[in-house]
């Protein structure tokens, strides 16, 4: 039997090279690229599995499909922590936290007593907040990693270009770079700071509400934190512009004045592959199955997707994400 | 329907395109309401926003170009440079940010701005406030449009100062009108044309509503109605009541 080839070890190409070598399926990837690296956009990743807290600003299936993800990543790399997120307004935007609250589910209100519980470095710091008790994060990189590495495990190959012969059937995962074929296909460039500030200890993702400069910070351990991270209309890949850093930064000071002595590690920015509606999409065409649009939702989306294709490569069944088939 | 530049548009909302959940519900609010201009920013793209650009200008809308972001006369000059190449458009909306916490414009650089932008052939829409002089200005400047702000952007304030408002429509009878930014319900936009305003623009109360194209809507049935009501020559306030029904005749003292 020949096996599956995949186009693209990114999050997409990895979840879906899993799941089909999870089902009994031989597979084989490749990327010029073969391991996980700065070259993807999923190395920039936030890593919250947080499928409520998208809910306020992505559709309905996002919430459905990405409960999953939890469940799936922990199963298939053991790098996940869940300790839930914490949604925090500065006292002036009291007014974003209800609007929050009314457009997600899943969480349930914190005074100041709560919020200093939870995370005792921001004690007096925040009088309400909102507790999404049932999310989780994980780090993107140990996660890609551990896929792979299970992958390798179970004897998948990883080539830098397409062996011969050509396989019976090729999905294509190479995010932004199959804007060659998915010409709907469009790049939403977001920037990320990576800091070191042991002066604070967070547990959890916590999402800083701002009319204008919405924040999250995801704790990596050992006094890590990844900042992220804006949301421009713009294919632009590279270097973070020194407004998003000051943005970013003066949100984090505003979380905890200790952010102010951090050390900034690293910087990034990529493009994100996303469709109008900003959904992923199945896309068959022939021999090739196209598998793309993940947008912001890598890591909570990808395992539904990639079962999603998964159960057409094995049925012929049009899923939910499928908005094509021709021959 | 107002005429700005010469061009007659189609409706007298126009609407922003950013801080959509994503550009397919952009679409479906431009739909909805039949906005007749779209208003879109550049300068932080870097130029890598033109597949965003391409559904923009999919809605079959014209395009007002905008200078948001912008800090200093130098920056909006080239952006407005930026934006002609891009949309082969001489309109522009100029925006020349004064003050980071309100957005407040910075009016003496935006009349500068004007007078630079008019000399090279630009169309020039200014986001200004509803100071009297300033406005003057601003026409002195070769602008043919006003385009005071209601209330912060992104506020949702509504119309901070009325009376400061109906005051420029009373001074400037001809001038083309647009109350730009704060508005945050329908019943804003409304006031603002029941003033005598050609035309309203806004943002974020349509893309950050929890459902923006029936907000579209919404505002746009708001506006058309604030037109009629204002050209209907509304009635004054009175400070006694007045029976609409004669009472001569009828048993009234019972």
């Amino acid at each position: 039997m020949k096996p599956f080839r995949i186009l693209g070890a990114g999050v997409m190409g990895l979840a879906i090279a899993t799941e089909l070598a999870t089902r009994g399926h031989p597979v084989e990837l490749v990327d010029p690229e073969p391991t996980p690296g700065p070259h993807g956009c999923s190395w920039w990743a936030g890593g919250m599995l947080a499928p409520y807290c998208e809910r306020e600003s992505a559709e309905e299936p996002v919430e459905r499909l990405g409960l999953g993800a939890i469940d799936w990543w922990d199963r298939h790399t053991g790098t996940v922590r869940r300790n839930g997120t914490l949604v925090l307004a500065l006292a002036r935007d009291q007014g974003e936290l209800a609007r929050f609250a009314r457009r997600s589910r899943g969480h349930r209100p914190l005074d100041a007593a709560g919020i200093a519980a939870l995370e005792p470095d921001l004690a007096g710091r925040f009088s309400a907040g909102l507790f999404f008790e049932d999310e989780a994060h994980l780090s993107p990189r140990a996660a890609l990693s551990a896929l792979r590495d299970g992958l390798r495990t179970r004897g998948v190959a990883f080539h830098r270009a397409p062996p011969s012969p050509a396989p019976a059937l090729q999905i294509d995962a190479r995010g932004l770079a199959a804007r060659d074929a998915l010409t709907d296909l469009r790049g939403v460039r977001g920037e990320m700071l990576v800091l070191r500030c042991p002066d604070v200890t967070l547990s959890r993702p916590v999402r800083l509400l701002h009319p204008r400069i919405p924040l999250y910070i995801v704790p990596r351990g050992d006094g890590i934190f990844m900042l992220g991270a804006t949301m421009i209309e713009s294919d632009r890949r590279g270097i973070v512009t020194a407004r998003s850093v000051l943005e970013l930064l003066s949100a984090a000071y505003a979380l905890h004045p200790a952010f102010g002595e951090a050390e900034v590690l690293e910087t990034g920015a990529d493009a994100r592959p996303a469709f109008p509606d900003n959904l992923p999409r199945l896309r068959r065409r022939g021999a090739t199955l196209y598998a793309n649009g993940l947008y912001r939702h890598g890591f909570l989306l990808a395992p539904a997707v990639a079962a999603m294709a998964a159960d057409h490569l094995e049925t012929g069944i049009t899923p939910a994400f499928m908005d094509e088939v021709s021959a | 329907m107002p005429v700005f530049y010469g061009v007659e548009v189609s409706s007298a909302l126009m609407l922003g395109t950013a801080q959509y959940p994503s550009p397919a519900i952009m679409a479906q609010a431009f739909r909805a309401s039949g906005a007749g201009i779209a208003t879109v920013s550049l300068r932080r793209e870097q130029g890598g926003g033109q597949a965003f650009w391409d559904l923009i200008a999919g809605l079959g809308v014209r395009v007002l170009p905008n200078t948001a972001g912008c800090h200093t006369v130098k920056e909006a000059v080239t952006t407005a440079h930026m934006a002609r190449e891009l949309f082969g458009t001489p309109w522009i909306k100029l925006e020349v940010i004064g003050h980071t916490d309100t957005l407040q414009p910075d009016v003496v650089a935006l009349i500068e701005a004007a007078r630079i932008l008019t000399a090279e052939g630009f169309e020039v829409f200014p986001y200004c406030t509803e100071d009297l002089t300033i406005c003057g200005r601003l026409l002195d400047a070769g602008c043919q449009v006003l385009m005071p702000w209601g209330a912060p952007i992104g506020s949702g304030r509504g119309l901070n100062n009325p009376f400061g408002l109906r005051s420029l429509r009373a001074q400037f009878p001809d001038v083309p009108l647009v109350v730009d930014a704060g508005i945050g319900l329908p019943s804003h936009a409304a006031q603002a044309m029941e003033l005598g305003f050609d035309a309203v623009l806004l943002n974020t109360a349509v893309a950050r509503a929890g459902d923006p194209a029936a907000m579209a809507r919404a505002m746009a049935r708001a506006i058309e109605a604030g037109r009629e009501a204002y050209l209907a020559d509304p009635m004054e306030p009175r400070d006694m009541a007045a029976p609409s029904t004669p009472l001569i005749g009828k048993a009234f003292l019972t």
